[in-house]
């Protein structure tokens, strides 16, 4: 029994703009982070951003979850305006956002790291009054998504600081997707990972995207980039230099461009988008 | 690292359970105090090693709690015995008994309250919170009791001292109360979505953010509901001293602390059982009553209880170590 945990949404068509961003511009002091940025993100794609350290692809990511207000720009959710104030306002509108520092709770378990923040309570009196959570309920459901994410986990109570370090990024992944109802955000989601355990949570990334949510995935990696990536937006001096796709391009036309030795073509992707 | 597909068998989840150290500790004083005397087992002696742990064992309470929330509580003995000054003088004053007590909890849980807001929302270290809370609240109760002491005399203050006779052994209305809110404060520590916050706030207090706990306010109604059993520890306290007295219970806060780590709760916070602190209490209040009994000085008990807290975070700091 699948329920209101994981919402699925209705999907947007596959190729549907789900979140743009124009021409974000965030100024720290003299120092300008984002110039008119822009981003576009579809249905069902993973979109790396790439860039050098201090192209822009932090700044641009904390907007999109909420945690900067820009000072120029607009965001766009499915065709509308909106403007976050906290993360909080961004997860309220379906899009989660995976932190870099593994943010689990390591002695709780993997269920209750799963439904942290949003558990479950019992229905009837039991609940309402007594407050009382339905431990078994989300038991059965976080071990119902992770199999549907082909996700490989030891026991769902099992303490989290029992995994390894590639299951606990999984685990802080996943819950990333069970709640998600739009996009996905992953800030160097393989960052700290030997090579199988980054290959467990590259695969994943893919579950999640053929479910068909949207997933930005920021990664120094290029080889992972390429492997996962639909799309590869390039970041360059606070705004897009390049949209690139793995298809059409080599890893060091990606690098060139990044660091500025070859020209980006802002504006002319060259799949079509 | 080879993960199994279950967590372990019942007999190693038994072991790996943080009460079951404590207990087996609890077992073994029992154990080798009712081989040495004839008289610790007997229901009377029983039951008057429960009724000396009863204001600790209350105010470890609190002090489990805010200790799971990788916080720490050094004036809660002081709250407690600002909370018997207050309820006695007032009573020796003639006021009405059952306001004089609501208004002692009410001061009790107003300093729980405060230390909530200074932890919460000025970041400040709960340790140095506390510990000015402690002089100061020190300085309240001497400012309040004017150097003298107030007989308990009512009947409601005294209350939680009456017992009654199950056979031979004697219940007070005290014990009911503490084993009452031990079985609440469970509930809400492992039944309820704020008890899992707590934990995950002292487990992973920028991971509980990022999932969207308010850290803040489970922080501050952590810090306040402290405060508020460190009124019902004042009221239990008044249950079993003749006087309110400003020097009573100066041992208390330490004591709490001692219960709560002997009891495999981690002072780093994000780990424990409050159960365990429920025996924590109990191996300091058998440890006493049998030395006594046995007719060794009871200053051995501060030597032992000493090794006991440090064995105890040693313990929780190896296996700390082996997470990782």
């Amino acid at each position: 029994m699948t329920t209101e945990v994981s919402p699925k949404v209705t999907v947007p068509p596959k190729g549907t703009v789900v979140l743009e961003a124009r021409g974000i511009t965030k100024r720290y002091g003299q120092v300008t982070a984002l110039d008119h940025a822009d981003l576009e993100l579809k249905a069902g794609e993973v979109l790396a951003v790439v860039g050098d350290n201090g192209a822009g692809k932090s700044t641009l990511i904390k907007v999109l979850c909420g945690a900067v207000v820009p000072d120029e720009g607009q965001v766009l959710l499915d065709g509308q305006p909106v403007h976050f104030r906290s993360p909080l306002d961004a997860r309220k509108l379906g899009i989660e956002t995976v932190y870099q520092d593994l943010a689990v709770a390591p002695a709780l378990d993997i269920a209750t790291n799963l439904f942290l923040g949003r558990e479950l309570r019992h229905k009837g009196p039991l609940g309402t009054w007594f407050r009382l959570l339905d431990k078994n309920r989300m038991r059965r459901e976080a071990q119902h998504e992770m199999d549907q994410l082909k996700f490989h986990l030891p026991a769902i109570d099992s303490a989290v600081e029992k995994l390894s370090g590639g299951q606990r990024q999984g685990v802080a992944v996943a819950r990333a997707a069970i709640f998600a109802r739009r996009l996905v955000i992953l800030d160097e989601p393989t960052a700290a990972l030997g090579v199988r355990e980054s290959g467990q949570v590259l695969n994943l990334i893919r579950t999640i995207r053929d479910r068909g949510l949207a997933v930005i995935l920021i990664s120094h990696d290029m080889p992972h980039v390429f492997e996962v990536a639909d799309r590869i937006q390039i970041m360059r001096l606070g705004r897009r230099a390049a949209v690139a796709t793995p298809q059409k391009h080599t890893m060091s036309e990606v690098v060139a461009i990044m660091t500025g030795a070859a020209r980006g073509d802002e504006g002319g992707e060259r799949n079509g988008g | 690292m080879p993960v199994s597909k279950r967590t372990g068998s019942s007999l190693g989840r038994l072991i790996t359970t943080p009460t079951f150290g404590p207990l087996i500790v609890l077992i073994v004083f029992c154990a080798v105090f009712s081989f040495a005397t004839k008289t610790f087992l007997a229901a009377g002696n029983l039951s008057l090693v429960v009724q000396q742990s009863v204001i600790v064992g209350t105010l470890a309470i609190g002090q489990t709690v805010i200790i799971l929330t990788a916080g720490i509580d050094l004036a809660n003995g002081g709250i407690a015995v600002l909370g018997t000054i207050l309820a006695g003088r007032l009573v020796a004053e003639q006021q009405n008994p059952v306001l004089s007590l609501l208004f002692a909890l009410f001061i009790c849980t107003t300093f729980g309250f405060t230390a909530g807001l200074l932890v919460s929302r000025l970041m400040l270290p709960p340790f140095i919170v506390t510990l000015g809370l402690l002089g100061i609240v020190t300085a309240i109760t001497r400012l309040v009791a004017q150097g003298g002491a107030f007989p308990v005399t009512d009947d409601l203050l005294s209350w939680p001292g009456n017992a009654f006779a199950v056979g031979d052994t004697s219940i007070t209305y005290g014990m009911i109360v503490m084993f009452g809110l031990y079985v609440l404060i469970w509930y809400l520590l492992t039944q309820t979505a704020w008890g899992r916050h707590v934990y995950a706030i002292g487990n992973n207090r920028e991971a509980a953010r990022l999932v969207g706990i308010p850290v803040q306010a489970r922080l501050l109604s952590v810090y306040t509901f402290a405060g508020l059993l460190y009124g019902i520890g004042a009221w239990l306290a008044l249950g079993r001293i003749p006087n309110a007295d400003p020097n009573a219970l100066q041992s208390a806060n330490l004591d709490s602390i001692t219960a709560v780590v002997i009891g495999g709760t981690s002072l780093f916070g994000g780990r424990g059982s409050l159960w365990g602190t429920l025996i924590g209490t109990l191996i300091v209040s058998v440890l006493r009553n049998g030395l006594t009994l046995t007719g060794i000085d009871p200053l051995w008990q501060d030597l032992i209880t000493g090794i006991l807290v440090i064995s105890a975070v040693a313990l929780d700091q190896i296996s700390r170590r082996k997470q990782r």
